[in-house]
């Protein structure tokens, strides 16, 4: 045995099996082939499975923001899919809008998308410009789809107006305008206020409360024909 | 006593004795790093030489004389820590310097007192955003308070002041520091007893001056036209007066005339834009006086219809 050790190891051309011991064993190894078929079955699987388990993540991530706690789900696996839905269907419902000349209404589909989005980014390159530690489209993430609760808000606005005008139409406009404002700055700043340096908290946070001030005002001057 | 003295200096010659013997082996094998260690009472000095590997060497040398230069060299203007280091400040010194925006003491220069060659540019940016969206908001309540009582008033938002507030504020708080900065320069070159702040600095003066315009654009919401305009000439005076302070230093060792002048234009654009923005945003329109002496001359038209609609 000595020897066998000794010398190097030619493979198993070497070794002489006896043909009455019958030779047992798995070939395949089990851990390796496995995840090779799932890689492949991403590719294969239909375009509905896909579909559906995006939408599963950008839903995950609406349930995060309408009970912020303080959970990684909304930074880890970032995505731009909720934000880009949310501020179209916001900017959409802000068509329409009543005004004597063309430039004298309510802000255009674009000029929402601009502020909307150029808002973001300028809030997110501030955060980072002050030492923040978050990455560029987590903060995206996190501002695009905390603007959630301002479009429900949106919605139940034009609802109320759907029945007509007056003060007491326009008492539950703001009241509910209010509420919606305080939980996107509230859940906004619940995932983005960890990320800061302890002494300049105060400072990332005020933007992101003009930001969504900016929005909140949007939304409750729309006034439809 | 005598012992101990004799001790600090046996050990003190030691050091010194180390440090020629490290400093001339290092002059052999320029590729060594020394690792003196203070502990043993002889002061030995252990030498790893990587002689055999002198690419790892090299790199090290490389590392080393990198840190050294990135200490004395200011970071490229394309890298991001450049502009970080002007976002250096934490929530107190904000609040400090909005603060000594709205006091003006003599003894107090904004620039060298409350700045101290750490100018930021994250209240210039914020103050004036903040003042835009204030002005656009406050400059529709007012047209809605003023004419909300009207039948034939329709409300509109009036997007449109967003874009022009953004503008005019950011012009203001850019070109005219960029201006001020030139002709400071110039002077500078001209003679030699005038100082100019660096462009920054001046940028920042300009922008937390604009401070108070903000309660001022608030508080203008109050129809009262005495009280707007005894706000808005408080405002101009209390951040004119900043302004002022900062660059008198500056220019009191320049001709009477130039010095005059420089003050003067500060002053009037400062004002300019208060006026400006009082007329534009918050214009009140003549409404209610107009059907009462129309009425007896013409009966066709409706009172109050041709002015109500007007944009402002």
């Amino acid at each position: 045995m000595a020897e066998a050790d000794d010398r190097t190891f030619l493979g198993l051309s070497d070794v002489s099996i006896s043909e009455d011991i019958p030779v047992e064993g798995e070939i395949t190894v089990p851990m390796a082939s496995h995840s090779q078929d799932e890689d492949y079955s991403t590719l294969d699987e239909p375009v509905k499975e896909t579909i559906i388990r995006d939408l599963k993540a950008v839903g995950k991530k609406f349930v995060h923001v309408m009970y912020p706690k303080k959970s990684n789900a909304l930074l880890r696996d970032w995505d731009l899919w909720g934000p880009l839905v949310l501020c179209v269907s916001l900017a959409l419902m802000l068509q329409g809008g009543s005004a004597d000349s063309k430039e004298d209404g309510g802000p255009q589909f674009a000029e929402v998308f601009v502020i909307i989005w150029f808002g973001a980014v300028v809030i997110t390159l501030n955060s980072k410009l002050l030492g923040g530690t978050i990455s560029f489209f987590q903060s995206l993430c996190v501002l695009g789809y905390c603007v959630l609760p301002l479009t429900v808000a949106m919605l139940v606005c034009r609802l109320v107006l759907l029945a007509g005008m007056g003060p007491i139409n326009f008492l539950i406009r703001l009241i509910v305008v209010i509420a919606m404002f305080a939980w996107s700055t509230l859940a906004s700043t619940a995932f983005l206020a960890d990320s800061q340096p302890p002494n300049r908290k105060a400072l990332a946070v005020y933007p992101i409360f003009l930001f969504y001030f900016v929005i909140s005002w949007m939304i409750l001057t729309f006034t439809p024909h | 006593m005598a012992q101990a003295q004799r001790r600090r200096s046996t050990q003190s010659v030691n050091s010194w004795r180390e440090f020629e013997v490290a400093a001339d082996l290092l002059a052999e094998t320029p590729g060594a790093t020394t690792i003196s260690s203070l502990r043993e009472p002889q002061g030995h000095v252990s030498l790893a030489a990587d002689t055999g590997d002198q690419e790892n060497g090299d790199l090290e040398e490389n590392d080393q004389t990198q840190l050294l230069e990135g200490e004395k060299q200011p970071p490229n203007f394309w890298t991001f820590s450049y502009h970080q280091s002007f976002f250096d400040v934490d929530t107190h010194q904000v609040l400090e310097r909005i603060k000594n925006s709205l006091l003006p003491l003599p003894s107090q220069n904004f620039v060298r007192h409350c700045l101290r060659h750490h100018p930021d540019l994250y209240g210039p940016f914020w103050i004036c955003a903040t003042l835009a969206f204030t002005l656009a908001v406050s400059s529709n309540l007012a047209t809605l308070l003023q004419n909300w009582r009207e039948a034939s008033f329709s409300y509109s938002p009036q997007f449109h002041k967003v874009t022009v507030a953004g503008i005019t504020i950011y012009c203001y708080a850019w070109l005219v520091p960029t201006a001020l900065w030139g002709f400071l320069q110039w002077r500078k070159g001209v003679g030699e007893r005038v100082g100019c702040y660096t462009f920054l600095e001046i940028v920042c003066v300009y922008g937390y001056s604009l401070f108070i315009y903000i309660p001022t654009v608030v508080l203008w919401l109050i129809p009262v036209s005495g009280l707007q305009w005894f706000l808005g000439v408080f405002a101009v005076s209390l951040s004119g007066a900043v302004l002022l302070l900062t660059f008198w230093p500056l220019v009191r060792s320049d001709t009477k005339v130039v010095s005059a002048v420089l003050l003067i234009v500060v002053i009037a654009l400062h004002a300019l834009l208060a006026i400006g923005c009082k007329f534009y945003f918050f214009q009140s329109l003549p409404s209610r006086s107009i059907p009462v002496t129309q009425a007896p001359l013409r009966q066709v038209t409706p009172p109050g219809s041709s002015k109500t609609s007007a944009a402002p």
